[in-house]
């Protein structure tokens, strides 16, 4: 399991101001390791963010996204209590989903 | 006659988990296509116009000065360049973000439901000096800007 995410929502005016930091390796599967072996590429391929079951963002990454990704993005409709939640899911399969309160 | 049949059955029973093997694996790539709608064809173009092409663009993309993309202009470690991107065209449905010079031109996409705001930010690896280009969707139109971003260091191999 993925260490979990860093997510900050806070209000910024009337709309919400979501932070995302994502602890991934987003290995290319251009390198190679010190035997001359092409490392497999290993990234994030989608994200979506919801707030009050309704998505507010949800995004297709490539292997160009850098490691450890951040995301920021703001949405409207959300208020100081409410939940916002960001999954993501890499190539291999792995998903991890974790939750914020707004402030 | 009965060694004979043994094989038989032996051949079938290996037949018939070889068979189950390929069923799983064909359950498990279902799987995976239903987890998320990831559109591979578009990760995989190498230019800009394959990029758009792919993304379900019938014409060309049009410049616009209503998308801004804010980056450094020389990024010292190409690993790590910070790119944030807003766009002012009415309804925009999504936005993408297109390194030109990359192994692959396309590095993210945004889709963009209505209520959010049409900007985004986040980072990017580039390989080289490059042209970057900021992709937005609105309307079924697709509009662009593209930025010249320097890198010291790429953030590619090596």
């Amino acid at each position: 399991m993925a260490d979990p995410m860093k997510i900050r929502a806070t209000m910024a005016g009337d709309k919400v101001e979501v932070k995302v930091l994502m602890s991934h390796e987003m290995e290319t599967g251009q390198r190679k390791d010190s035997k001359g072996a092409t490392i497999p590429a290993w990234f994030i391929q989608n994200v979506t963010a919801t707030c009050n079951g309704k998505t507010v963002l949800s995004a297709e990454w490539g292997p160009a996204v850098a490691k450890n990704p951040f995301l920021s993005f703001k949405f409207a409709g959300g208020k100081p209590g409410d939940k916002v939640i960001v999954t993501w899911v890499d190539n291999k399969g792995e998903k991890r989903s974790d939750e914020a309160t707004i402030t | 006659m009965n060694t004979g049949r043994r094989t038989i059955l032996q051949r079938s029973g290996g037949l018939a988990v070889m068979g189950l093997a390929v069923s799983a694996g064909l359950f498990r790539a279902g799987s995976a296509w239903a987890q998320g709608s990831w559109n591979k064809a578009a990760f995989e173009t190498k230019s800009v116009a394959d990029t758009v092409k792919a993304l379900g663009g019938a014409s060309a993309a049009t410049e616009s000065k209503d998308i801004v993309i804010t980056s450094p202009d020389i990024a010292e470690n190409g690993a790590v360049v910070p790119f944030t991107i807003t766009s002012k065209i009415p309804k925009t449905e999504s936005i993408a973000l297109l390194v030109e010079k990359n192994p692959n031109t396309l590095a993210a996409t945004f889709n963009i439901p209505e209520g959010t705001e049409p900007g985004v930010q986040t980072r990017v690896k580039m390989g080289q000096t490059s042209n970057v280009v900021a992709l937005v969707k609105a309307d079924g139109k697709f509009y662009f800007v593209g930025k010249e971003v320097k890198v010291t260091l790429g953030g590619c191999g090596g």
